[in-house]
């Protein structure tokens, strides 16, 4: 019976946790939306110097997405692998 | 009249019964039981159609070798061209030479990834074992070129000679970390953005059948369809940045090793 009433309590704690890693993945929005606003603001200035720079843009995604996907990870984590 | 369809609907057991993580498991092609290494399982199967995918775009396409290409042949072109200029652009004519392997790289990639938006597809590069092995080969392939290339020089990408000399223990130290974490983040960024991307369709599709049972006439499955061809849409896109930026990243490695002092 406690047996029962502990699992249900640690189901319970890695359901709630993986929630909360979510959260993490709001970093990752702001990260990605700054590094493509920051391009795209660098681009209307000088949209000659813009097309060289899209691979730099792309990179820098790619990093700050990484830690979102680190989150979305977590999360999946606690809820499949008990 | 619609109170009786949602009591129907519930007495028939119609409820949020949503398993997206159901479509990334690896099954055997034929009868149960364990899965050895050899075992042709799904994930075997949707690497072999998107071999033969490529094979039949890049061999069958270009052996005319037309002036003016058609259709299949201009395709081919695009892809060979677009590769190459990016590993000219990142890693400069030195890293032509490795053009071949990051051709592979990539076509492979893109092959599996848009195949896997196909229903009833198996998403390959959503299993971290095979990202996790493509990273893991690129990160020791580099790591050779790189000290076969120049010698124990290679060291120098963690000695940072732009820095203050009393920073440089401590950048080495961060360096030295951020560089075995490469293959891990390489892997796990798109393992996990295919997988994120194809589970959230799968959950629209869970919303569809459950509001196809309780709106009248099944009107309110229109919407989560909707959603699931928005969601498509999108991975459209996803799974072809997925590739272009498993690739890139390979060329900025290659770069690393091929000239560690900046």
């Amino acid at each position: 019976m406690e047996n029962a009433i502990t699992g249900d309590l640690a189901q319970m704690g890695a359901m709630i946790g993986a929630g909360l890693a979510t959260i993490g993945m709001g970093g990752a929005a702001v990260g990605v939306g700054n590094v493509v606003a920051s391009y795209l603001s660098g681009a209307l200035r000088n949209p000659a110097a813009a097309g060289g720079q899209t691979a730099t843009m792309f990179i820098g995604i790619a990093f700050a997405e990484a830690l979102g996907i680190f989150s979305f990870l977590v999360a999946l984590l606690l809820m499949f692998a008990q | 009249m619609a109170e009786n369809a949602v009591e129907e609907a519930v007495a028939g057991g119609a409820k949020l019964n949503v398993y997206p993580m159901k479509q990334f498991e690896v099954t055997p092609l034929f009868g149960e039981g364990p899965i050895h290494w050899y075992t042709p399982t799904n994930v075997t199967l949707w690497l072999g159609i998107a071999i033969v995918a490529i094979v039949l775009l890049m061999v069958l396409t270009t052996r005319k070798r037309a002036v003016v290409p058609g259709r299949g042949q201009s395709i081919a072109e695009v892809l060979y061209s677009f590769v190459r200029s990016m590993v000219v652009d990142i890693t400069g004519e030195a890293g032509l030479k490795y053009f071949p392997y990051i051709m592979t790289l990539f076509l492979l990639i893109l092959f599996t990834n848009v195949l896997s938006i196909l229903p009833y597809s198996y998403t390959v590069m959503s299993q971290i074992a095979v990202t996790g092995a493509l990273a893991l080969a690129v990160f020791i392939s580099v790591t050779v070129i790189g000290f076969v290339k120049n010698g124990p020089g290679f060291l120098k990408i963690f000695w940072i000679s732009e820095a203050p000399m009393a920073l440089r223990p401590v950048l080495a130290i961060v360096e030295l970390i951020s560089y075995f974490v490469r293959p891990v983040s390489h892997s796990i960024r798109l393992a996990g953005n295919m997988m994120a991307g194809h589970a959230v369709i799968k959950v629209f599709a869970g919303f569809a059948a459950v509001l196809a049972a309780y709106t009248p006439l099944g009107l309110g499955l229109l919407a989560p369809i909707g959603g699931i061809m928005a969601v498509i849409g999108l991975e459209m896109l996803v799974v072809v940045i997925q590739a272009y930026v498993f690739t890139i990243l390979t060329c900025v490695y290659l770069n690393d090793a091929l000239h560690p002092g900046h």
